[in-house]
């Protein structure tokens, strides 16, 4: 049972899928924003099903291991994660003390193995892409921390079941007035954890030519690919759970697709930040709204 | 179903212009646009070798870039599609005569497709593309 939880559903499988939708979604939107047509419904698929059928070109000075094994342990964490904010949707008493501490630990772990593998291929614009991708961890990290501190000060909980409950109770925590500011500080940290544009900085394809991914080919660059689509379902998901709950199905869909196209607005109405502009953003921007949000749970706004 | 015909769902381009005279390069750029969206087909281009399903070569090779055109070759993923873009890339077009032509690039490269024109127009590129994923496809 345990494993059908983790290769099927909610696991990998089903949000896999679910991903290829909303990556499709995304580029269908961005295609019809710039009026044109836009990529057929399966294409996400398509893209996969290619890479799987490439070779695997390995670096001559990279480190092997370290580079192979990278993208399988970053689908491996955002599997675990998948599978734990899944099952709190389904039936939260499935959930462990401190899931919420686990879920987000884990949600850093596609980002550090985006670094170590670019390390280990040793391209100059990889290992750029990797500095780059450090500095932006390290900027947007705060801030998430820092926006996630408010259900928790509210709910006196760090399971995912108590907020959940906490918010059947007595309505969403975005609806006060210290939740909504974290949720929005929230979802802006999470565009940068998809890497999207505006923080999209450590790919780059103008300017390093996909940066921290330019020597991965093939079935190690769909293990990245499919990372990606599962951390667009299951960030918003994460967010919406703790943020705007309570979901039951209907409502729970529509708001994922909300958030879903919000994300994709943000990354169409604006151009790509440079590393400094990011972190000085994140740091003196962002992390004061989070402090204040933190500020106003304390004394119960 | 066979690779070709997988690969034929999912084009990554990666665009090397050797010595060309740049009005080639523009041409593809067009292609590209909103106007002509090659998305549709689910091409689009890309930075890295790597991760090309597709070596676009356009303008004349010279010494220089036939050597760099051979190692993109070799550490490119296979299966891996070429084609030629333009009338240089063909056959030299009016650089043939040229006192650094090195030869077109089936010389060096084996090469699947060729798109003609000085410079071919967005539709001739849509249409040659149209063609060489049908090929793929066998239909
Ligand atoms: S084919 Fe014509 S347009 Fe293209 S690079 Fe050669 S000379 Fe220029």
């Amino acid at each position: 049972m345990v494993l059908f939880y983790y290769i099927i559903f909610p696991g990998f499988l089903a949000t896999f899928i679910a991903g290829g939708v909303a990556s499709w979604i995304e580029r269908k939107l961005t295609a019809r924003i710039q009026t044109r047509v836009g990529p057929p419904f399966l294409q996400p698929f398509y893209d996969v099903r290619k890479l799987f059928i490439k070779e695997i070109t390995i670096p001559e000075h990279s480190s092997r291991s370290i580079f192979m094994i990278s993208p399988i342990i970053a689908l491996a964490s955002i599997t675990v994660v998948a599978t734990i904010v899944g099952l709190n949707l389904i039936n939260p008493a499935y959930g462990f003390n401190g899931d919420l501490i686990v879920c987000v630990y884990l949600l850093l772990i596609p980002s550090l193995c985006v670094i170590l593998g670019a390390s280990a291929s040793g391209n100059p614009l990889a290992s750029l892409g990797a500095s780059r991708e450090m500095k932006l961890v390290l900027s947007y990290e705060l801030a998430f921390w820092a926006s996630l501190a408010v259900p928790v000060l509210k709910t006196n909980s760090i399971r995912f079941i108590d907020i959940i409950g906490f918010q059947a109770l007595n309505g969403s925590i975005a609806g006060s007035l210290s939740g909504i500011i974290a949720f929005i500080v929230a979802i802006i940290c999470i565009q940068a954890k998809l890497a999207k544009v505006p923080f999209d900085i450590p790919e780059a394809e103008t300017e390093i030519a996909g940066g921290a991914y330019i020597e991965y080919s093939g079935p190690l660059l769909g293990f990245f690919k499919i990372t990606q689509y599962m951390m667009l379902i299951v960030l918003p998901l994460f967010l919406l759970e703790i943020f705007w709950g309570p979901m039951n199905f209907s409502v729970g869909i529509l708001k994922y697709l909300l958030l879903l196209t919000i994300i994709i607005m943000l990354e169409n109405t604006n151009p790509r930040l440079k590393i400094d502009q990011a972190v000085k953003f994140f740091w003196f921007g962002l992390l004061p709204f989070g402090v204040i949000s933190i500020i106003l749970a304390i004394i119960g706004m | 179903m066979s690779k070709a015909a997988i690969l034929s769902r999912s084009i990554w381009v990666f665009h090397f212009a050797s010595a060309a005279c740049n009005n080639c390069d523009i041409e593809l750029i067009d292609a590209l646009t909103p106007r002509f969206d090659l998305e549709r087909f689910g091409i689009k281009l890309v930075g890295s070798i790597r991760h090309a399903d597709c070596l676009l070569v356009s303008g004349i090779m010279n010494e220089k870039g036939a050597t760099r055109l051979k190692f993109l070759y070799d550490i490119a993923p296979k299966p891996l599609a070429v084609v030629t873009f333009g009338s240089c890339g063909a056959s030299g077009g009016l650089f043939t005569n040229s006192y650094n032509f090195y030869g077109p690039p089936d010389k060096i490269i084996p090469v699947d497709a060729y798109i003609p024109g000085c410079p071919p127009r967005p539709e001739a590129i849509i249409d040659g593309i149209v063609k060489v994923v049908k090929k793929l496809r066998n239909v």
